[in-house]
């Protein structure tokens, strides 16, 4: 659905994206992340058609970024970084104006946007000017404005930036909706907690490259190594620790608990609390120590 | 709608950039800081016109001047056409580089809309409002003027005031396309528009000065055939860069003058990618390379050059000399003249190539502020004045052939070359800004193009013109000497 084959952009000597590849077929969703500046808002406007690769090509929805830019547009639908809505209009004429571009009937346009204001928490507001909107508001109009031509492809630059936590997840679940709808979607965003929820796979790019790419759980295999486990046990293990060298590597030890990592944790778990059991330690939780997206982020991205 | 092959505009093209229109001249008419001083100016200055014309009148008659005050009703008709005109340039830099500015640009680059249909819908949406409000502005101050003083506009002059006030808001916003895509703010834009104002305020001057001299009808047509030009000129122009990668691509505004210096001189001086340069045998091979570069600016020179004479030969027929002045194109004066410069002899080179080397630098000045026409109006100059002397030799009895032989041929061969070479690269240099090649910036084409101009100039028009003086200087007297004794 959006292929992208070493993808280059030049401005005059500086390198924006350098040799970016990426696929997201239908009904997935992957998240692009990296710093400002990393070459991400470039890539967007190289799949939407908007910026010609320096080099490399793209295809979207089959379309040729380049030869059927007209398709690829038809195709897309882009949530900006910027609203950038016209404020002096209102929401509704605002969306007959977007989706006339897109060859919408009038009729439908007004009965689409009405339904898509009602999903997103804002009723009766669609005749008010876009001026008076708020943020998160804005933010939705925008959304609906990507939405409202129903495309295959949907390409969202930071959806719930601006947001409160109920619109949030009204766009969080919009968006789950779509995926299950076999769209193929990009999300662009700094929020990790949102990217890790959402995506199927996560893109990391840095300096215009993408450096890491997988599910959120390959990305931390791949980056943070072997999972961490923490055993707690019901009496201080000190003495009892140092029995178990040779079948776990302790990492950390406090009191009742420690922390170690396995190479194989299916055979190497039942024996270590067998061992412990016998030992007359009780074994009150074994489980894995969760690793944020933040931890693989600041990894790749601070190096 | 593909500017690319100029293929011609659709229905759907049409539908699509009357969409973008229509919600530009909406929003443009929701907007107060537009819609009051256009009203403003629809009726509020009409009337005023109105008592201005009609205090002006009752005041010349009073001394006999009734001429002064009649000259004035026409100025004033185009005064009050143009002053709402000037909005579409306000208009044009906001809905332009406005929207770049408010990031509204993006969304709708987004969608299907092709560069063609925006580019369309958005200058006939900067053209609307003010376009109506003159039009409106203009219908007022007819009916004012005609309850009041009698004063019935001709047919003729309304249609050319019409035309022009279009005609004017077309150039301003084509122009302010051009602007508007090489700014990144509306800050910016509004500066570099003076390049617009200033320009069509002076023409505006003489539009005042022609109409107040009274044969205006003319001149009028005239000067509405060359801002169509002018128009046609920049919306190649906007067309060029009004598309998605300049508008979002140019993002940066700094002056490099570094990379401007290091990009001029490298090409100036052939620098090798490894950073060495040349050697002067090798710096000149290589401008004896670009030299088929200059073809079309060489072939569009002869052009001109043929017109020239053939214009010099025209006005030959219209302008005779008198017969005062014809007497001096006899032998007699023309070996007299010749022995003359022979006692000048020593200077004379030197004095010929500098003011070649100046006429020729004026014109490469004047060509940068005019798309190269002033610079090719300068190369037509001297043509035109040979073939006129010439035609009036032959018309006094003479023998022109022997004229050109005699007096030009010597020192023709090699100047005649130099100032094509020149005038082929100034020519080029400053028409670059209207079609510049896609994979660079204007800056970028411009400046190799300056820089090829220079290395022209420098390699070949100045050795050129250095030995045709010294031809002239010395050689070019002796032979008409010997011609015509």
């Amino acid at each position: 659905m959006i292929i992208a084959n070493r993808l280059t952009k030049l401005f005059d000597e500086f390198t924006a994206v350098a040799d970016l590849s990426l696929q997201v077929n239908q009904g997935e969703l992957v998240a692009l992340l990296g710093p400002n500046g990393a070459g991400k808002t470039t890539t967007v406007r190289m799949l939407s058609a908007i910026l010609r690769p320096t080099r490399g090509e793209a295809f979207i929805n089959g379309h040729h970024v380049v030869k059927e830019a007209q398709a690829v547009r038809r195709s897309i639908g882009l949530l900006t970084e910027q609203p950038g809505l016209y404020d002096r209009m209102s929401g509704l004429e605002y969306l007959q104006f977007y989706g006339r571009l897109y060859g919408l009937e009038p009729d439908f346009i007004e009965r689409r946007s009405l339904e898509l204001y009602e999903r997103f928490a804002m009723p009766n507001t669609a005749d008010r000017r876009l001026g008076e909107y708020s943020k998160g508001m804005r933010q939705k109009v925008s959304l609906i404005r990507a939405m409202l031509h129903d495309p295959a492809v949907l390409i969202l630059d930071e959806p719930t930036s601006a947001m409160d936590p109920h619109s949030a997840k009204l766009v969080r679940d919009a968006i789950e909706e779509l995926r299950a709808d076999r769209r193929a979607i990009i999300l662009c965003t700094h929020n990790l907690t949102e990217a890790e929820s959402l995506a199927d796979r996560i893109a990391i790019i840095k300096h215009g490259c993408i450096v890491a790419q997988g599910s959120t759980l390959e990305l931390k295999a791949q980056l943070l190594g072997r999972p961490q486990l923490e055993l707690q046990a019901d009496r201080p293990l000190n003495g009892v620790v140092l029995e178990l060298d040779g079948l776990i590597t302790p990492e950390l030890v406090q009191e009742c608990i420690v922390r170690f990592r396995t190479d194989n944790p299916t055979v190497t778990n039942p024996i270590l609390v067998r061992k412990l059991t016998e030992s007359g330690v009780g074994v009150i939780s074994l489980r894995e120590v969760s690793q944020s997206l933040e931890e693989v982020y600041l990894q790749v991205v601070a190096g | 709608m593909t500017f690319g092959n100029l293929s011609l505009p659709t229905r759907e093209d049409f539908y699509l950039a009357a969409l973008v229109t229509r919600r530009e001249v909406r929003d443009s008419f929701r907007d107060w800081r537009i819609i009051i001083p256009i009203i403003l100016l629809t009726l509020v200055f009409p009337v005023l016109a109105t008592v201005t014309a009609q205090r002006m009148l009752s005041f010349t008659a009073q001394y006999g001047g009734e001429l002064v005050g009649e000259r004035l009703m026409p100025f004033l008709l185009l005064v009050v056409g143009f002053f709402p005109m000037s909005f579409s340039l306000v208009i044009a830099l906001e809905t332009f580089v406005g929207e770049k500015e408010r990031k509204s640009l993006e969304p709708l680059l987004a969608t299907p809309l092709s560069n063609g249909q925006l580019y369309l819908g958005k200058v006939v949406a900067a053209l609307v409002p003010p376009l109506t409000a003159s039009a409106l502005g203009i219908l007022v101050y007819m009916i004012g003027i005609r309850l009041t003083v009698g004063w019935t506009i001709d047919l003729e002059l309304l249609i050319q005031i019409l035309l022009l006030t279009a005609v004017q808001g077309l150039v301003m916003v084509a122009a302010a396309v051009v602007v508007s895509s090489q700014a990144t703010s509306v800050r910016a834009a509004n500066l570099l528009a003076s390049f617009i104002i200033v320009p069509m305020a002076l023409l505006l001057q003489a539009e005042a000065v022609i109409m107040f001299w009274g044969t205006y009808a003319t001149v009028l047509w005239l000067i509405i055939a060359g801002l169509l030009v002018t128009t046609l000129i920049l919306v190649r122009m906007g067309i060029h860069l009004f598309n998605r990668e300049e508008l979002l691509g140019r993002d940066i505004d700094h002056i490099r003058l570094g990379w401007m210096a290091r990009l001029a001189w490298n090409r100036f001086a052939m620098r090798g990618e490894d950073g060495r340069y040349p050697s002067v045998r090798l710096w000149y091979r290589h401008l004896m390379a670009f030299l088929p570069v200059l073809k079309l600016p060489t072939a569009v020179l002869l052009g001109v050059l043929v017109l020239s004479i053939l214009g010099g030969l025209a006005a030959t027929l219209l302008f005779p000399f008198p017969e005062a002045l014809q007497g001096e194109l006899t032998y007699e004066r023309i070996v007299s003249n010749a022995q003359q410069l022979q006692l000048i002899v020593g200077d004379l080179p030197a004095v010929i190539f500098l003011h070649n080397v100046r006429v020729l630098a004026l014109a490469a000045i004047l060509g940068l502020f005019s798309f190269g026409v002033m610079g090719v109006v300068i190369f037509m100059l001297p043509w035109a004045v040979l073939s006129y002397l010439t035609a009036q030799f032959a018309l006094a009895g003479g023998e022109p052939l022997r004229f050109l032989v005699g007096a030009v041929l010597p020192h023709a061969t090699l100047e005649l070359p130099a100032l094509l070479l020149a005038a082929a690269a100034a020519l080029r240099w400053h028409a670059i800004i209207i079609a510049p090649p896609r994979e660079q910036l204007i800056s970028e084409s411009w400046l190799l193009a300056a820089a090829d101009f220079a290395r022209v100039f420098i390699g070949l028009v100045i050795p050129l013109l250095l030995a045709a003086a010294l031809v002239e200087g010395y050689l070019t007297p002796r032979i008409l000497l010997w011609l015509y004794q």
